[in-house]
């Protein structure tokens, strides 16, 4: 097992009080998994991400565990995770672009991280080189300032720096969601790649696109108000996903190959609740059309299947009850 | 009918303005009222460029925009406060269309003042619930709030409701729900398509062609500032034509199935080679045109 998550709390310090970002959240990545973490803004899935590397200012470790390959990550204690940093754990930011500085030369820059990390860069030169021409690039990149490749070339370069030291585990946050669609293909499936080739043991690639995620991921992990709600391989997810939000989510989405005409799906009614103080029970409680007195309870995130855990007291109820038959059958 | 004629723009770039940039080449479309025309393209296109024209934010090099039959860049003072009127648009940061310290209240008394002055308060308020009403906001909801109190998705429905007002006939909806979440941007999706029914004329610009291929009945798409392909919706997913389309629709994400093979992607890093003429559209069958190769 490469990473255990449990029962991570991490809470946003701000003048209103503590948001609780990630409320008690629990799962296991194996070796060689590529998790995909869904949800809408605010859910908590950048936050997960984030913790499992560096907490910045505001966030607080407030209770949970971290271990990665057996050994507990001290996520709290900001100097200490430097050991684990790029060795271990490596993220591949949002906005790549300025990611990169701008006043260096790419290679010198790259030079300057290996130093800052103890590596000798002249003996890493060669796999940086192989690694670029991999993805795409020309050794020459290295010798071009950030402003002269485009938005695509730039999220490479990023991935293949962050990767250089063949970390554990990567966390791709939103990597693809800046791209056009034929950039956004090659960059998703480098991931794929650098896993197939053990430049990374996991990675989990956070994203609210789960059309890109069934592309790539083995599993997806979809998140709702700072709670894991389902987690199920990816095939799952798709075509029998369990949670109503899940459901609901999946319902609609527009695809391309589709005749609509006058068909048309729908959306989830309602917004998310506030996370300053977020409702007990069930989260999604008052926008789900299944809702019950039960969920007044808060269900337990809990296996249903092999591999496909929910946490949802209805978890077993047909589609057509959310009024959805047409939208997730015509798949 | 809103109509494009041979429309160029071309930017001047780089130091002095030396270098240029034809980011608009050539493009010719028809939108009529009860239409929705998808603009599709990659970042770059031209697409922005052309819903800024047709809002007259900015002025074609070459070509002519023409509404009613009437080239709307003569549009002066009063007769260009008549074609706002007609036509309005919608961009894709709703956090940044409002102006942060004004409750929502005030963009829409601005409204009022510049374009309704004479109207009675009673009147106006129930014109304003009405248009609220019918992009499915609750008045009592919205107004009295500031910006940031609101969903994104309130936040665009409120400057739908706002060009609503103003009973127009035209919608340019630029990226509107590309920052939205997925559980809310169907719901402004289906707003649009029911605004269609009701005889809106919508040109709707996206760079997802699953949003293009839900809602609208033409589609153009484009690349660098050229149209590669146009026609009926049907006709240009469905049977594809030209090699850029269908390598965009290679790569789009389905839930379907999984992505093939990488096909033979023509190169779209590059920069458009200049002023070269647009490749001249072949018409393949009825409403469907594809651009020479």
């Amino acid at each position: 097992m490469a990473l255990q998550v449990d029962d991570l709390r991490v809470h946003y310090r701000t003048l209103a009080g503590d948001v609780k970002a990630l409320d008690g959240v629990s799962f296991d990545l194996a070796d060689g998994e590529i998790m995909g973490l869904a949800g809408e803004s605010g859910c908590g899935k950048s936050t997960l991400g984030k913790s499992l590397i560096r907490l910045d200012g505001r966030m607080r470790h407030v209770g949970g565990s971290v271990t990665l390959d057996g050994e507990q990550l001290p996520i709290w204690d900001d100097e200490a995770m430097n050991r684990f940093r790029f060795h271990e754990v490596s993220i591949v930011p949002q906005y790549a672009m300025s990611a990169l500085n701008p006043t260096r030369k790419i290679g010198r820059m790259v030079g300057e991280l290996l130093h800052a990390r103890g590596v000798d860069h002249h003996a890493a030169r060669a796999e940086l080189e192989r690694r670029l021409e991999l993805v795409g690039l020309e050794r020459d990149v290295l010798d071009r300032y950030p402003i002269e490749l485009s938005g695509g070339m730039k999220q490479r370069v990023v991935m293949v720096v962050s990767t250089l030291l063949d970390p554990s585990l990567l966390i791709a946050d939103e990597i693809t969601s800046a791209l056009d669609v034929s950039t956004q293909k090659a960059v998703a499936r480098t991931l794929v790649e650098f896993r197939d080739r053990g430049f990374v043991t996991s990675t989990i690639v956070i994203t609210h696109d789960i059309s890109v995620l069934y592309q790539i991921a083995d599993t997806i992990l979809v998140m709702y108000a700072g709670k894991l709600a389902e987690k199920a391989p990816a095939e799952e997810i798709v075509k029998a996903p369990r949670h109503p939000y899940t459901r609901l989510l999946i319902g609609s989405l527009p695809e391309v190959g589709v005749r609509y005409a006058d068909k048309r799906l729908s959306g989830i009614a309602g917004r998310p609740p506030s996370l300053l103080d977020p409702p007990t029970g069930c989260r999604f409680r008052d926008r789900c059309p299944l809702a019950s007195a039960r969920c007044a309870e808060e269900p337990p995130f809990v296996e249903v299947d092999a591999g496909h855990a929910v946490a949802c007291w209805e978890a077993g109820t047909e589609t057509a009850a959310l009024g959805l038959a047409g939208a997730v059958e015509a798949r | 009918m809103l109509r494009l004629e041979h429309v160029s723009k071309t930017f001047s770039v780089g130091s002095f303005g030396r270098g240029r940039l034809q980011a608009v080449n050539d493009v010719g479309f028809e939108v009529r009222t009860g239409e929705v025309l998808s603009l599709i393209g990659e970042s770059g296109s031209g697409k922005s460029t052309i819903g800024r024209m047709i809002l007259r934010l900015t002025a074609p090099t070459s070509g002519r925009i023409l509404f009613d039959d009437a080239d709307v860049s003569g549009l002066r003072r009063h007769a260009l406060k008549e074609y706002y009127r007609r036509v309005q648009g919608v961009f894709q940061d709703p956090f940044s269309s409002y102006n942060p310290i004004f409750k929502i209240d005030r963009t829409f008394a601005m409204l009022r003042s510049e374009f309704f002055p004479d109207e009675p308060m009673r009147t106006w308020h129930a014109k304003l619930e009405s248009a609220l009403e019918s992009v499915g906001l609750n008045p009592g909801d919205v107004l009295g709030k500031f910006p940031h109190q609101l969903s994104g998705g309130q936040l665009q429905r409120l400057l739908v409701a706002r060009a609503l007002l103003l009973d127009i006939r035209y919608l340019v909806a630029d990226e509107i729900i590309s920052m939205l979440d997925a559980s809310t941007r169907i719901d402004v999706l289906n707003l649009l398509a029911e605004l269609k029914t009701r005889g809106l004329g919508i040109v709707f610009i996206t760079h997802d062609l699953s949003l293009g291929n839900y809602i609208s009945d033409t589609t153009v798409i484009l690349r660098h500032g050229c149209v590669v392909e146009m026609g009926a919706t049907a006709k240009v997913f469905g049977d594809p034509r030209h090699p850029y389309t269908k390598s965009l629709l290679d790569s789009v994400p389905l839930l379907q199935s999984k992505w093939g093979p990488d096909a033979a992607a023509p190169e779209t890093n590059g920069r458009p080679a200049g002023f070269e003429a647009a490749p001249a559209l072949v018409a393949i069958e009825d409403d469907h045109l594809v651009a020479a190769v």
